[in-house]
C-alpha cells in the first residue's frame, strides 16, 4: 500500500526506507503520539478530507504515476540530485568526517522547492484552479512562486509586513514569476499572522484552491505530505553517504524552524538508531520570555515549548500561561515561528532526536565560518547548524552530515547588519569600505 | 439524547419564536465599557448571549474581530478576567463561551510558558476550563477550531458539566461529515452562511437556504451566522426557516467605531441596543410570515 516508489531507478538501495515504519508514522490517522490532529474550522474539512484522499492516491500510491513526473520535473527543473559533499577544511577543524547535503544548490537556492512542487503539481492533479501560500522569510514563497510559474498556476503569496521589509528582493523574485504578494499587518506581521491569514483565504476559496503550506505544520495531512515531498533529501544522503564511505553517519544535523528541512534531512535515517539526530532550534538572543509583552525573543519550540493547539496541529509552541501564542524572534526569519511540525514534537519525546537552540551570535559566527573556510555562504537558517558543530563538537560522533538548507544571498543585507551590531572574530572587516570609497 | 442539549436556558431561548444571538469579544476595548456593552444586547432583546474571549490566533475571523480580539487582548483579557466578566454580568439572556481551543485546552496549565520536564501527560486537557465557566455561569461553547474529529474531550467535559457544545456546519458540510458534527452538536447549531471568514456583508448568501434545507430533518434549533447586519437580512432568514440568527461582526462595527472615535461608553451601548432591537424585530418579522405560510412547522 505504501510502497511509493519503490519501483523507479532511483531506489536501488538494497533496504528501501520508504516502506520502514519511521517513513509510515503519521500517515493513517495524522497522529504522532499526542500530537497533530487536524485543529482547523469546519469549512476547511471537506477540503482537507479531499486532500488527505488525493495524498492516498497520488503520493502515496503513485496513482496516474505523479511519483514519478514529481521525481523527473525535481531532476530536470529543480536539479536532483544535489550533491553530499566532504567539508574537508571543517573536517580537519573538528577531527571528524564532516559531509555537507548541499541542498542550497536545489533551484532557487533552498530545500523548500522539493515541497512547492509536490504541492502545487498535486493541486494540478487534483483539479485545482489557484494556488495560495504563505512565506516567512520568503523561501517558500520563492520557491512556490517558481513551481506555480513552472506548472503555470494562478498563485497568491501572503507575507508579513515586518519579512517584506527584511526580504524585499525575494518579493521581487515572486512577483517575477508572476505571483501575486499580499502584505498581512495583523500581530508583529511575520509568519505566524501570515499563516493565519493564508488559511483565512482558503476558508473562503476552499472549492477551487489548493493551500501550499511551506513547512511539516498544520492539519493532517499537510505534515505527512511535506514530510514526504522533502524525503528525497535524506534517501539521497542515505544512499550518497553509503557510497562514499560504504556506511552510515554517525550523525545528521540540521536547522529546524518549522521542521521542513529538519524533518527531510532525517526521515530516512529515523529507524537507523545508530545514526543521532539533531534539530538546531534558533535561541535568539536569549531563551527567557516576556510573558507581560507576550514575547519569546527565540524560536526554540521543540527546546523550551509546551504542547498546545496552534495551525491546525497540536504540537509544541511558545505561548504565555494562559495559552495566548508568543511572538518568536530569531536573527533568520526562516526560523522565526512559534511552533514545530508535530513529528518533530513526538520524535523528541521520544528521545529520538535531540533539540538544541543555538543563539543568533552563535548562528552569525556559523555564517561566517562556513562562508571563509568552505566558500559556501549559507542561509541564516542554516547557520544555526554551523554553531552547533563549534560549540558541541564532542557530543558528535566521527562521521557527521550536515544538512545545507539553503544558500545565504537572501540574507546579506542582513548578515551586514547583524554583523556590523557585534564584535565577531572571524567576521570580514568592512570598515574601509563603510566610508565609500 | 444530546439533541435536547444540556442547559434549559439555551433550550427556552429557541422556543417559540426566533432567537436573536449577539456576538461581542469580552474586553473590546475594556473590562468596563465591555460589561456595558453586553447589557445592551440584552436590553436590545437578545435571547443568548456568545461572548469571545479572545485568542491570539484567530484564524476563522475576519477583519473586523480580528480587530476586536486585538483591542481586547491589549486591554489585558484572560481566561480568568474573562471568568470575572460573566460573573459581573447582570443579563438574563443565558451565555455561550466563544474561543479557540488552545486556551480551553492550557487552563489550568500552570507550566504553560516554561520549559516543561519529562511528563507531558501531566495535561488534563479541557476540563479545568469547562468547570470554571460552568462555575462562572456559562452554558455552552462555541470552538471554531474544533472540528467534531477532534472533539471528544470536549464534549464529554461539557455533558459532565451540564454545558451545551455548539458546532458549526459550513455551506461545504454534506453527507457523513454533517450526520458526525449533529450527533455531537447540542444546544444548537451554528449555521455559516456562507465560506471564508466572519463578517458583516450587505448580502447575505443564497447557501443558507441549501444548508437549512440539509439539516431539515434533525431537531436541533438553526441559528445562521456569518454575514448578518440588518433586520432586513435577520427577516429574511428567519423566513427561509432558520431557528435563529447569529450577529458578530455588526455589532463589534459599533464598538470599534465608538473607539475609534472616542465616543461615550452610554452612545455606543445606545447603539448596540437599537441595532439590537432592529435584528430581533426583523428577525420576529420573518417568524410571523413563515408561520402565516402553509410550509411551516
Amino acid at each position: 500500500m505504501s510502497e511509493t516508489g519503490s519501483t523507479t531507478s532511483e531506489t536501488t538501495d538494497a533496504t528501501d526506507t520508504t516502506t520502514r515504519p519511521g517513513r509510515r508514522r503519521g500517515r493513517d490517522d495524522g497522529k504522532f503520539g499526542r500530537y497533530g490532529g487536524q485543529y482547523v474550522p469546519e469549512a476547511l474539512m471537506p477540503a482537507i478530507e479531499e486532500l488527505t484522499d488525493a495524498y492516498e492516491r497520488y503520493v502515496l500510491n503513485n496513482e496516474d504515476g505523479f511519483m514519478d513526473e514529481f521525481r523527473e520535473r525535481l531532476a530536470d527543473f529543480g536539479g536532483r540530485p544535489t550533491p553530499l559533499q566532504r567539508a574537508d577544511r571543517l573536517s580537519e577543524r573538528y577531527g571528524r568526517d564532516i559531509y555537507l547535503k548541499r541542498e542550497d544548490l536545489l533551484h532557487g537556492g533552498a530545500h523548500k522547492l522539493n515541497n512547492a512542487l509536490g504541492q502545487v503539481l498535486l493541486a494540478k492533479y487534483m483539479g485545482k484552479e489557484r494556488i495560495v501560500a504563505e512565506t516567512g522569510a520568503g523561501q517558500h514563497g520563492t520557491a512556490t512562486a517558481m513551481a506555480a510559474a513552472h506548472l503555470d498556476m494562478p498563485c497568491e503569496i501572503y507575507m508579513g509586513e515586518r519579512d517584506i521589509n527584511r526580504q524585499r528582493p525575494n518579493v521581487f523574485r515572486m512577483k517575477l514569476n508572476g505571483s501575486e504578494v499580499t502584505p498581512v499587518t495583523a500581530g508583529r506581521g511575520t509568519l505566524k499572522e501570515a499563516i493565519s491569514e493564508t488559511m483565512r483565504d482558503w476558508a473562503t476559496t476552499v472549492e477551487n484552491t489548493h493551500y501550499v503550506i511551506g513547512s511539516i505544520v498544520g492539519p493532517h495531512p499537510f505534515p505527512v505530505m511535506v514530510r514526504d515531498f522533502h524525503a528525497v533529501i535524506s534517501e539521497e544522503t542515505r544512499r550518497q553517504i553509503r557510497e562514499q564511505t560504504g556506511g552510515l553517519p554517525t550523525d545528521v544535523v540540521a536547522c529546524a524552524g518549522g521542521g521542513s528541512n529538519t524533518m527531510g534531512a532525517f526521515t530516512a535515517f529515523v529507524d537507523d538508531e545508530s545514526v543521532a539526530l539533531h534539530a538546531i532550534e534558533a535561541g535568539g538572543s536569549t531563551l527567557e520570555v516576556d510573558e507581560e509583552a507576550g514575547v519569546a525573543p527565540n524560536s526554540a519550540s521543540l527546546f523550551t515549548g509546551d504542547e498546545g493547539v496552534l495551525h491546525g496541529a497540536r504540537t509544541k509552541l511558545l505561548q504565555d500561561s494562559d495559552g495566548q501564542i508568543m511572538e518568536s524572534h530569531s536573527v533568520s526569519s526562516g526560523l522565526d515561528y512559534a511552533g514545530v511540525g508535530p513529528e518533530l514534537a513526538y520524535l523528541v519525546d521520544e528521545g529520538r532526536v535531540t533539540p538544541v537552540a543555538v543563539d543568533d551570535d552563535a548562528a552569525l559566527e556559523g555564517f561566517h565560518r562556513l562562508s571563509n573556510t568552505e566558500g559556501i555562504i549559507p542561509a541564516l537558517e542554516t547557520a544555526h547548524a554551523f554553531g552547533y558543530l563549534e560549540d558541541h563538537t564532542e557530543s558528535l560522533g566521527d562521521r557527521v552530515v550536515v544538512n545545507v538548507s539553503g544558500r545565504g544571498d537572501k540574507d546579506l543585507d542582513a548578515a551586514i547588519e547583524e554583523t556590523d551590531k557585534r564584535d565577531l572574530d572571524n567576521a570580514p572587516d568592512m570598515s574601509m569600505f563603510t566610508e565609500g570609497i | 439524547m444530546l439533541d435536547a442539549g444540556n442547559s434549559e436556558a439555551i433550550a427556552e431561548a429557541f422556543d417559540g419564536g426566533p432567537a436573536y444571538v449577539p456576538y461581542l469579544a469580552v474586553g473590546d476595548p475594556s473590562y468596563e465599557a465591555s460589561l456595558e456593552y453586553v447589557e445592551a444586547l440584552d436590553r436590545g432583546g437578545a435571547d443568548v448571549i456568545e461572548l469571545g474571549l479572545p485568542f491570539s490566533e484567530p484564524i476563522a475571523e475576519g477583519p473586523t474581530i480580528q480587530g476586536a480580539v486585538v483591542r481586547a487582548l491589549e486591554g489585558g483579557m484572560t481566561p480568568d478576567r474573562f471568568f470575572d466578566f460573566v460573573g459581573d454580568l447582570d443579563v438574563d439572556a443565558p451565555l455561550v463561551c466563544m474561543t479557540y481551543y488552545n486556551l480551553i485546552y492550557q487552563y489550568g496549565d500552570e507550566d504553560a510558558a516554561g520549559p516543561k520536564a519529562g511528563d507531558a501527560a501531566s495535561s488534563d486537557g479541557p476540563r479545568a476550563f469547562v468547570e470554571a465557566a460552568a462555575a462562572a455561569g456559562i452554558e455552552g461553547f462555541v470552538v471554531p477550531d474544533l472540528p467534531a474529529e477532534e472533539a471528544d474531550p470536549l464534549r464529554a467535559a461539557c455533558d459532565e458539566c451540564g454545558l451545551d457544545l455548539v458546532f458549526i456546519v459550513a455551506p461545504t458540510t454534506k453527507g457523513d461529515r454533517l450526520a458526525d458534527i449533529m450527533g455531537r452538536v447540542s444546544g444548537y447549531v451554528y449555521v455559516q452562511a456562507r465560506l471564508g471568514t466572519t463578517g458583516a456583508k450587505s448580502d447575505v448568501s443564497d447557501r443558507t437556504a441549501e444548508s437549512l434545507d440539509r439539516l431539515s430533518g434533525y431537531d436541533v434549533p438553526k441559528a445562521v451566522g456569518f454575514g448578518i447586519s440588518t433586520g432586513e437580512q435577520a427577516e429574511r432568514i428567519v423566513g427561509s426557516g432558520a431557528d435563529g440568527i447569529i450577529v458578530g461582526s455588526a455589532l463589534v462595527d459599533i464598538v470599534a467605531d465608538g473607539d475609534e472615535t472616542d465616543l461615550p461608553v452610554a452612545t455606543v451601548a445606545d447603539r448596540l441596543e437599537s441595532l439590537s432591537r432592529e435584528l430581533k424585530t426583523g428577525a420576529e418579522r420573518g417568524y410571523a410570515a413563515r408561520a402565516g405560510a402553509p410550509e411551516s412547522r
